[in-house]
């Protein structure tokens, strides 16, 4: 900032309206909670919540959904962090509602869409009335219409036609008891951002999203990882590349991209002069339907 | 590099989305696999062009009635400025979405046809950016290519806009000629209208003044949360207090005397914190933490400010009030108000008049506010506000009125 222009930088702008979202949150909510996964945009929401009460830890658990599919480099870093930060972490777990019958198991082994029954449940079991989601609205169009506080009803649905209009930065969290409201500060933010932001602060990230060479095979368009959870099918050949991960989400629908970019300097550029957006190059769950995602969210995903 | 948010209104026919289209396009903001996406969807349904306003027309409901329900955010960057476009419909619901798009808007674009000048929805849409205060304003005349380039055309919309604009309270007022189709006038400067001595509308929208549009006068910092570590064995941490928030007016300095309002404690401030270190001075819209000399009694919906600039306090609000809610407003009904960090209640106590969107009428014989509506009212509220007027401070003079039973946001109101 230039002390002589009072102007801000679009990063800075960013960060001190998301540090707000933060705050406005830990002051008119009881039990607040902060969707925490190790992946880079909950790695930013983390490091942001650290900014809004600093030298006060935050005032507020984070809960990792988790699929049960993980990269282990991912899982190590998140239970580093959690450690490091003084942070109380809550893990709802697929595997366990598959286990109790709250779900089944998909015939394609995909746990993604199941994470939406784990998330509510947890919510419901923990009261929490205010969970914070690393969500962009440059992601996905049915979340550009999203807002920062979004609505749930009682069965954590979200209902598209019938928004709050939200208005200057007055954010307007009024809930029932059972119902809760979804926060995401990182909405304006866009993936670029996040890669400038992550290398202008020097974040710390899970390894995976530099280039390393990794064993991957091709399916449906995208590269993904050989693993425990992902066993390449006859035909599907197995080859070793350098690659790094965009998004980190249940590993068998993760898929990696071709690339040399071991810094962020270099994921920077990369991502400048990228011609697909991340969901698309990466997410086979955001490709079931034209509304995948807009049905998902009504039922109450993240 | 700086932020600049813009609303954008109007409807499709106006070219609207064929001119973000552009403004995306030409600076490689849309992607490969949206293009595809779109370009898919757009033959599936049988329209002729690809159809722009797919991008964020996501929902189930909007693709199958093909029409925009809400306020779209897109965004794009250039190597000088990164943009953030609040993209308001131009038929449904058009005043609450506009007024929603221009709340957080440095800059509003308003397109009108070239072919058919200055129309009742050009005049509303001028209206409610005047009344959101949005500081600048730009009347793109589009399709200029469908009247030849045709200087005569574009001078017989500016006079005819500007005559209008006298009645209202515009800072910055730029026309651009232009044709979003065949891009002449939006990213570069046209061949076809050398008559133009104008910019592009992508260098106007780089480089027009924004910094001063923040009040860097009247220093106001509502206090949004109480930071206390409690920490048990660092003692320096122990007794840390800082007040976090972020600042609503001016600029604040370590050692500048200040007073808390309402208790109107006079004390100074000791540090300005944030987590990267403490800093020599605070600006809007800097989120940071203030350390005050003495040991008040200071929490959430305070205000700080300086003892010869203050705020107005007081339980009686005149506002201009935009009805947001299907429900419609009452005389005499109670709201639950929201106002920077504060929350307390009011009572309606009058409508004074009720204002015609399209020709500025004042109906004084109104005796309520339905959906869209925008009226002046005034409030009576159970505790005080600290309040400046809208025009000189949209963030100390911006309030929400909340439905008490169903949570919802009924009202956006702009203290007079």
């Amino acid at each position: 900032m230039t002390a002589q222009t009072y102007e801000l930088s679009h990063l800075q702008a960013l960060e001190a309206e998301s540090i707000h979202i933060f705050r406005e949150v830990a002051a008119e909510f009881e039990r607040p909670v902060l969707l925490f996964s190790g992946g880079k945009d909950s790695v930013i929401m983390l490091h942001l919540a650290v900014k809004a009460f600093a030298p006060a830890r935050i005032p507020f658990p984070v809960m990792h959904i988790d699929t049960g599919h993980n990269f282990q480099e991912v899982l190590d870093f998140r239970d580093r962090t959690v450690e490091r930060l003084g942070v109380r972490l809550v893990v709802g777990s697929v595997e366990e509602s598959i286990a109790k019958g709250r779900v089944r198991e998909r015939p394609d082994g995909i746990r993604n869409p199941l994470q939406t029954v784990t998330l509510l449940d947890a919510i419901q079991d923990n009261g929490f009335d205010a969970v914070f989601g690393g969500a962009r609205r440059d992601e996905e169009k049915a979340r550009a219409k999203e807002r920062v506080f979004s609505f749930r009803d009682e069965f954590g649905q979200w209902d598209p036609k019938n928004q709050r209009p939200e208005l200057w930065n007055l954010y307007n969290g009024r809930h029932h008891k059972g119902e809760h409201i979804r926060v995401f500060p990182l909405s304006n933010w866009t993936e670029l951002d996040v890669w400038q932001y992550l290398a202008a602060e020097n974040i710390e990230l899970p390894p995976i999203y530099f280039a390393h060479e990794r064993e991957v095979f091709r399916r449906d368009g995208m590269w993904l990882s050989v693993g425990p959870h992902n066993t390449p099918r006859e035909g599907e050949e197995v080859v070793t590349l350098k690659v790094r991960f965009r998004t980190v989400g249940d590993a068998p629908i993760t898929g990696a991209v071709e690339s040399t970019a071991a810094s962020y300097e270099d994921i920077v550029a990369e991502i400048a002069a990228t011609r697909l957006t991340e969901r698309g190059a990466t997410r086979a769950d955001d490709r079931l339907t034209e509304a995948a995602m807009e049905d998902r969210k009504k039922e109450g995903y993240f | 590099m700086e932020l600049l948010r813009f609303a954008t209104a109007g409807s499709v026919d106006d070219g609207k989305s064929t001119l973000i289209g552009r403004l995306l396009y030409d600076t490689k903001s849309i992607f490969e696999d949206q293009l595809e996406s779109i370009e898919r969807t757009s033959r599936d349904r049988g329209d002729e062009q690809t159809n722009l306003a797919l991008l964020t027309d996501g929902l189930r409901a909007e693709r199958e009635q093909g029409i925009t329900i809400d306020v779209a955010y897109r965004y794009f960057a250039t190597p000088k400025r990164k943009f953030i476009i609040a993209d308001t419909p131009g038929h449904i619901q058009y005043t609450r979405n506009m007024v929603t798009g221009a709340s957080t808007a440095n800059l509003a674009l308003i397109l009108v046809d070239a072919r058919q000048g200055i129309v009742e929805q050009s005049r509303r849409h001028a209206f409610i950016a005047s009344l959101l205060r949005v500081p600048h304003l730009v009347l793109c005349v589009n399709k200029m290519d469908l009247v030849d380039y045709d200087e005569a055309v574009f001078d017989r919309i500016r006079n005819e806009f500007r005559q209008f604009a006298t009645k209202l309270d515009i800072g910055d007022l730029t026309f651009v000629p232009i044709s979003a189709l065949m891009g002449d006038n939006v990213v570069h400067r046209s061949a076809n209208m050398p008559w133009y001595d104008g910019t592009s509308l992508l260098h106007h929208l780089e480089e027009v003044h924004i910094a001063s549009d923040r009040n860097l006068i009247d220093a106001r910092f509502p206090v949004q949360y109480v930071i206390r570590p409690q920490h048990q064995t660092n003692r320096e941490l122990h007794d840390y207090r800082g007040y976090a928030g972020q600042v609503g007016g001016g600029v604040f300095k370590p050692g500048d005397d200040v007073v808390v309002l309402p208790s109107g404690m006079a004390t100074r401030i000791e540090s300005i914190d944030t987590a990267d270190g403490p800093v020599n001075e605070a600006f809007p819209p800097m989120s940071v933490t203030i350390r005050l000399t003495d040991d008040v009694d200071v929490s959430r919906g305070d205000m700080i400010c300086r003892p010869h600039n203050q705020p107005r306090v007081t339980q009686d609000v005149e506002a201009m009030v935009c009805w947001l809610s299907e429900q419609p407003l009452s005389v005499r009904g109670m709201y639950a108000v929201k106002h920077t960090t504060r929350n307390v209640r009011a009572q309606v106590r009058d409508l004074d008049y009720r204002i015609d969107v399209n020709t500025l009428h004042r109906d004084e014989t109104a005796d309520s506010l339905s959906l869209n509506e925008i009226g002046r009212v005034k409030l009576r509220t159970t505790q005080p506000l600290f309040v400046d007027e809208y025009r000189r401070n949209r963030i100390t003079g911006s309030f929400l009125l909340i439905d008490e039973s169903t949570g919802a946001t009924v009202g956006a109101g702009m203290a007079l």
